[in-house]
């Protein structure tokens, strides 16, 4: 389980004319094996709130507890390990252009200090598991969009983490592909039990995949609930918005 | 073509053993070069404000030795640094001698190349390793380094090609090598003919260098498909 409470970042604290409120005083509970979607336009602060699970970003007040762990003030060893037990993917997939698509999937577990032969071995069973098994030798630029993220995905797993964040995770693909990553992100979810936090402007893929959802407005949390109520009730006018059901968004 | 033979039979052996010490000055003086350079310009990139552990003091002052090595003009370097060299090799003259003032010169050039390197790499990719729980150290020799290979062997060609240049500055206070020959025979004796012949020589030498880091830079680089 994760618990965020009155969590606030802001960026600058320490220059009045500069600084900047990405968040203000958000409460969230993302519950075990739940697919939680954090909706918002670009700006809104999703991004930032997603790294203040894994601490890519420190909040500047709040805290954030994982299985009852508080983690705000993590530091050192225990932060990297905190880290490690959380998987991440991201819009443009970050696969190292260097490695081969094997060595991708091995990278957390190299961090690790799992022997060579245990980390390949884990690498083809997840590289089987997102339907590559063949491009194990391939390095990135030689795959398409869908399979760049279907290796991130393995490379995400690797840890067999119980949490994996989803930055905007197919806002770089078609459709089709969309479709496609999302359903091997719900398989991930039901078959393997991992709660998923996946953050998006995309109403179509919130819909897809997620049992509940946060809309996010200019930082605050206007609207959160079951995603089946919160699309046939929508109360907050960025809901709607985004909905499409008021026309155009106000800037 | 008799022209040729008579002067080969004369000056080649000379010409040869200024080529060989030529290239043993630069690649040892490289790879030293390089020995210091490579962590100062890991340094710099992980120490900058928008780094991995930004010290705004230590980067300051790394900063400021890095330019003070890089603002000396290398004739002058070369002077200035006898009393050093004798107290490192032993001797300021011949290849030894040459070696160090090399080394001192070219090391901030490098730490300079390397930085520009690692900032090529893409910040996503940095972030990533952050979010799998890699450390300063990890991302440095796990990503940084690896990922910026192909960029690092353009810049050393390009670090191996100037130090070749500084070297034939190194034979006008004896430092041996193609510039010292062409000094003594091209410049004091006014054989021109020995002048062209090392030109001839440095020339071929500098494409053969840029030729082989593009070739491997492409080869090592997986972005080609």
């Amino acid at each position: 389980m994760i618990e965020i409470k009155h969590l606030s970042k802001t960026y600058n604290a320490d220059d009045a004319a500069r600084a900047h409120q990405a968040l203000v005083d958000i409460d969230l509970t993302i519950d075990d094996g739940d697919v939680f979607g954090i909706i918002g336009e670009s700006g809104a602060g999703k991004s930032t709130l997603v790294r203040c699970i894994n601490l890519l970003e420190r909040p500047t007040s709040g805290r954030v507890i994982i299985d009852g762990q508080d983690v705000t003030d993590l530091s050192g060893k225990q932060l990297l390990e905190l880290r490690a037990r959380i998987g991440m993917i991201f819009q443009n997939f970050s696969l190292f252009q260097q490695r081969s698509v094997l060595r991708n999937v091995t990278f957390p577990l190299e961090l690790a200090g799992t022997s060579k032969a245990e980390r390949e071995k884990r690498a083809h069973e997840l590289l089987e598991l997102v339907g590559l098994g063949d491009y194990a030798n391939s390095y990135p630029v030689q795959l398409s969009g869908g399979q760049q993220q279907r290796v991130a995905i393995a490379r995400a797993l690797a840890n067999r983490p119980s949490i994996m964040l989803c930055d905007e995770a197919t806002s770089a693909l078609d459709t089709m592909t969309t479709h496609q990553i999302l359903e091997l992100l719900r398989s991930i979810n039901e078959e393997l039990g991992v709660t998923i936090v996946l953050i998006t402007h995309s109403m179509a893929v919130a819909d897809a995949i997620c049992n509940r959802v946060a809309v996010i407005d200019g930082g605050r949390i206007v609207e959160e609930g079951e995603t089946s109520e919160v699309f046939a009730h929508p109360q907050a006018q960025m809901t709607r918005a985004l909905l499409g059901i008021e026309g155009q968004v106000t800037a | 073509m008799e022209a040729l033979q008579a002067f080969f039979a004369q000056y080649g052996a000379l010409l040869a053993q200024g080529t060989w010490d030529t290239i043993v000055m630069t690649f040892v003086s490289t790879v030293f070069a390089y020995v210091i350079g490579i962590p100062l310009g890991v340094l710099v990139v992980v120490t900058a404000p928008d780094g991995l552990k930004p010290h705004r003091a230590f980067n300051r002052v790394l900063g400021w030795i890095v330019n003070i090595g890089r603002s000396i003009p290398f004739i002058i370097l070369l002077v200035a640094l006898i009393p050093f060299t004798r107290f490192v090799v032993g001797t300021s003259l011949g290849v030894p001698g040459a070696i160090v003032p090399l080394v001192v010169s070219a090391s901030p050039f490098v730490a300079r190349m390397v930085e520009q390197s690692l900032r090529e790499v893409d910040g996503d990719l940095i972030e990533a390793a952050q979010s799998f729980g890699a450390s300063t150290w990890q991302i440095v020799y796990k990503v940084y380094l690896p990922e910026a290979l192909p960029s690092l062997i353009r810049g050393a060609a390009i670090t191996f090609i100037t130090i070749f240049g500084y070297s034939a500055m190194a034979g006008t206070v004896g430092g041996g090598g193609l510039g010292d020959i062409a000094i003594r025979y091209g410049y004091q004796r006014y054989q021109n003919n020995v002048m062209i012949a090392t030109i001839v020589i440095l020339v071929v030498l500098v494409q053969l260098i840029q030729t082989a880091g593009d070739v491997s830079a492409r080869k090592l680089d997986k972005r080609n498909r």
